[in-house]
């Protein structure tokens, strides 16, 4: 079987390319960096467009104007630069533009350790942006995960219209591994549903393109590129169907609605997960990320012991797929959350955990959490 | 021509106010042009100048404060046919600079309109990065403190190939706007105009002062001949088409078979310029050769010339689960850098691990078996080291055998880096 050796960062910008990707823009920063110069090497030479921002603002800035414009785009960093990033996230929300975002992490707080690894910046992604509206994170565990979800990551940002992150680690982004690219299950690449050309002006503002408008029983508008043959509208301001502000309470109510909707009411269509479960087990192990990998050792050491350990490995973060998490909890008298920070994920499974027991082995000193360390927090 | 107004929704701004004069010399430029509404996208910015795009019916983008000309970017490299035109005021320009620096110095085909009226009008008549010393303002004192910006000296200086500054009254307004839309590269209009609402007033200033002002700071009306060149979009799509097709990732076929299918951790510490990393990438290839999965990490300090550089790889039958270290089933020293950051680790192995030592190099003490090698005996140079090393390991036929890191070598070098590697194997494993 032919494997190949490559980096994750490196398998995230190959995934990139495959789910169409036509346009990145970047700022160096470690642990990312590097998907910035995959791309260089890749996007170019096919007649994509791969450029370096004067800074992490202008860098997404660029890839809204190009997503607006048609293009399917990304852009990569690590927490510092998601800081950097929050207004125009909030702005790909509330303008639904189609985006990619990639988070290499790294240790924090603030600029932290460059060169080690964390899962540090889960809960900022999810909550980092004004008005606190749903987005998509997704969370790799290994270098062919990152390919895999990458080319997720472009679908559903084309299918539902807003941004989609892809909370990778500097221990997977920079971590290099044989991977059988053939092998790997790719899902077929989506393209955004683009609007029927409206009427020309000249048959008056009824006949104006609705960019924001959703087709009957829809909750994603189609989209209208910047282009030639129609007129498109964006803005970062509260606005309705027509692209124009508006101070409309009832108005501004629907369209948070939807856009939280869209999101929170679709999750169970792109809930990616794994497990080694069964109902008689007593314990569930939950993680995401590269902790899944000491967290899979640590099962098997612990299922040698005699424990009843359940594991669930998540890979869609947000919106937390609750269906897929309650169904886990099923027959278990503990859950035992495993994260490369002081507890964020714990306090969803909390919330969802009810009366069952909820401990945390949480770890934030830029180092994996060890298998044994895993093992010895099960075991109390 | 019915311009390219939008009819329902006329300019909503003060009485007096400059931006309104603009919005219809803006028409009026564009009417100029020959262009059609579909080929026009507007680009504003915050601030009362943010509504500009609302009254055209163009193509219209109106995001964040200071960041139109991010978005201008994006959207004239992904659609060169487009004429994008930003609209932004003295503020955008205050918060945005690092942007406005940037398109100066990029030439992309962008035309930046500054609405610079010298104050905050939207919020209320705060002072901004162009209000003069002595203006009154609702930032009190503090408009004194700073000495305005002159945009289009900073502009020139930043490399922008055109600029231009004029009165939102100038006679010639839709002319000049047109030429700078025209023009086939980065320009920058400052259009100084009056801010009834807040500023003008309160300063009493009037057309004939603003005119003098102008006049004053001596500004290029037009390109900027030093600073003429090429294109950004055209010179990137030049360039581009001139680059080859990017390959694979390095693949391997098994092609021997793996002295052990079980996990095996193996520390590589070393330091700057022994290529640690690189025979650290080898070997993976190795045990990939050997049909095995292996990782990699690497770690080294941000001096890439000097200090530590180490590599941990693991080797494994079955997928590898946890990717840090557990206990090294073999360490290889080449360096008191690697060593000094590492050692713990070799204190604590196990009789059953392996540690290669260069004889050059202490290390603490330990119950594994130590190989120690005259690698400067053996002639291997400093760069060597490292591949010596697995060599010696593959004598050892405990991690990986001499056929498993010859086609580790055959996949990663080619010529006559190859021929030196093998070279470098013959010799270590005749000593
Ligand atoms: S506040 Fe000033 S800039 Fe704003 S609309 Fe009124 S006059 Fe124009």
């Amino acid at each position: 079987m032919t494997r190949s050796f490559l980096e994750g960062n490196e398998a995230i910008a190959r995934g990139a390319m495959a789910a169409g990707c036509r346009f990145f823009a970047g700022y160096p920063i470690t642990p990312a960096t590097s998907i910035y110069q995959q791309m260089l090497h890749l996007l170019p030479p096919s007649g994509g467009v791969c450029m370096q921002g004067e800074d992490e603002i202008a860098s997404i800035g660029f890839c809204l104007g190009a997503s607006m414009a048609g293009m399917k785009a990304m852009t990569a960093t690590s927490g510092p630069g998601i800081s950097l990033y929050s207004e125009q996230i909030s702005f790909a929300i509330a303008g639904e533009i189609p985006l990619v975002i990639i988070d290499v992490q790294r240790l924090g707080p603030s600029t932290g350790s460059a060169t080690k690894g964390a899962d540090g910046d889960i809960a900022f992604l999810r909550w980092g942006n004004s008005g606190g509206l749903p987005v998509i994170v997704l969370a790799p565990v290994d270098v062919a995960d990152c390919y895999q979800l990458t080319v997720t990551a472009f679908n559903l940002a084309e299918r539902y219209r807003c941004p989609v992150f892809v909370a990778s680690n500097k221990e997977i982004g920079l971590t290099r591994e044989s991977v059988d690219l053939a092998a790997l299950a790719v899902p077929p690449v989506e393209e955004r549903l683009l609007a029927e050309p409206a009427g020309s002006d000249a048959e008056g503002p009824a006949a104006r393109p609705r960019p924001f408008a959703p087709l009957p029983g829809g909750l994603v508008p189609p989209f209208i590129p910047i282009a030639r043959g129609h007129l498109s509208r964006q803005t970062s301001s509260s606005h309705g169907e027509d692209g124009y502000i508006t101070t409309d309470p009832a108005l501004l109510g629907q369209v948070a609605r939807r856009l939280a909707d869209k999101l929170d009411g679709a999750v169970d269509s792109f809930t990616f997960f794994g497990s080694d479960w069964a109902e008689e087990d007593d314990i569930l192990l939950l993680t995401y990320g590269v902790t899944a990998r000491a967290a899979r050792t640590a099962q098997r050491l612990l299922r040698a012991a005699g424990q009843r350990v359940s594991l669930l490995v998540l890979k869609t973060l947000y919106p937390v797929p609750e269906a897929c998490i309650l169904r886990h909890l099923l027959g278990k008298r503990e859950v035992v959350v495993v994260e490369m920070n002081l507890g964020q994920y714990v306090h969803e499974i909390k919330r969802l955990a009810g009366t069952l027991g909820v401990r945390l082995v949480g770890q934030m000193n830029g180092e994996l959490i060890a298998p044994q360390t895993i093992v010895e927090g099960v075991k109390g | 021509m019915s311009g390219f107004l939008n009819q329902g929704r006329p300019p909503v701004f003060c009485p007096g106010c400059a931006h309104e004069v603009v919005v219809r010399g803006l028409d009026q430029a564009l009417q100029g042009l020959a262009v059609s509404a579909d080929e026009v996208v507007i680009v504003s910015d915050i601030g009362c100048s943010g509504l500009f795009d609302t009254f055209f019916d163009t193509h219209a983008f109106h995001g964040l404060h200071g960041r139109a000309l991010t978005y201008a970017t994006g959207i004239k490299m992904a659609r060169p046919e487009m004429r994008v035109i930003v609209i932004m005021g003295d503020g955008g320009l205050g918060i945005g600079g690092a942007h406005v620096l940037s398109a100066c110095r990029r030439n992309l085909e962008l035309t930046l309109l500054v609405q610079n009226n010298f104050n905050y009008g939207m919020t209320g008549g705060q002072c901004s990065a162009t209000t003069p010393a002595d203006g009154r303002t609702a930032s009190g004192f503090l408009a004194e403190l700073e000495a305005p910006l002159d945009i289009c000296r900073v502009a020139v200086a930043a490399g922008a190939s055109y600029v231009d500054r004029l009165s939102a009254t100038a006679r010639d307004l839709a002319e000049r706007l047109a030429t700078a839309i025209r023009y086939p590269g980065f320009s920058l209009v400052d259009i100084w105009g009056l801010c009834p609402g807040r500023y003008t007033r309160r300063n009493g200033l009037t057309l004939a002062q603003l005119d003098e002002g102008i006049d004053l700071l001596a500004a290029p009306s037009g390109p900027v001949a030093s600073s003429e060149r090429e294109e950004y979009g055209r010179h990137y799509r030049r360039l581009a088409a001139t680059l080859p097709s990017p390959g694979e990732p390095l693949a391997v076929d098994p092609c021997c078979t793996a002295s052990t299918r079980e996990r095996r951790d193996i520390l590589l510490l070393g330091s700057a310029g022994q290529y640690v990393n690189t025979a650290g990438e080898v070997l993976c290839l190795a045990g990939m050769s050997g049909g095995l999965q292996v990782t990699q990490k690497n770690d080294y300090p941000i001096t890439v010339l000097r200090g530590h550089s180490i590599a941990e790889v693991v080797f494994s039958g079955e997928p590898v689960e946890y990717t840090g270290m557990g206990q090294p089933a073999a360490v290889v020293c080449l360096a008191k850098e690697g060593v000094a950051r590492r050692g713990r680790s070799i204190a604590g192995l196990p009789e059953e691990s392996v540690v290669i030592r260069d004889s050059r190099v202490a290390i603490p003490e330990t119950r594994a078996r130590v190989v120690e090698v005259d690698f400067a005996a053996l002639g291997v140079r400093n760069q060597n080291l490292a591949t010596a090393a697995l060599a010696v390991l593959a004598g050892e036929g405990v991690l990986l055998t001499r056929p498993m890191l010859e086609a580790g070598i055959g996949v990663r070098y080619a010529g006559k880096m190859r021929d030196e590697a093998l070279g470098v194997v013959q010799r270590v494993l005749a000593r």
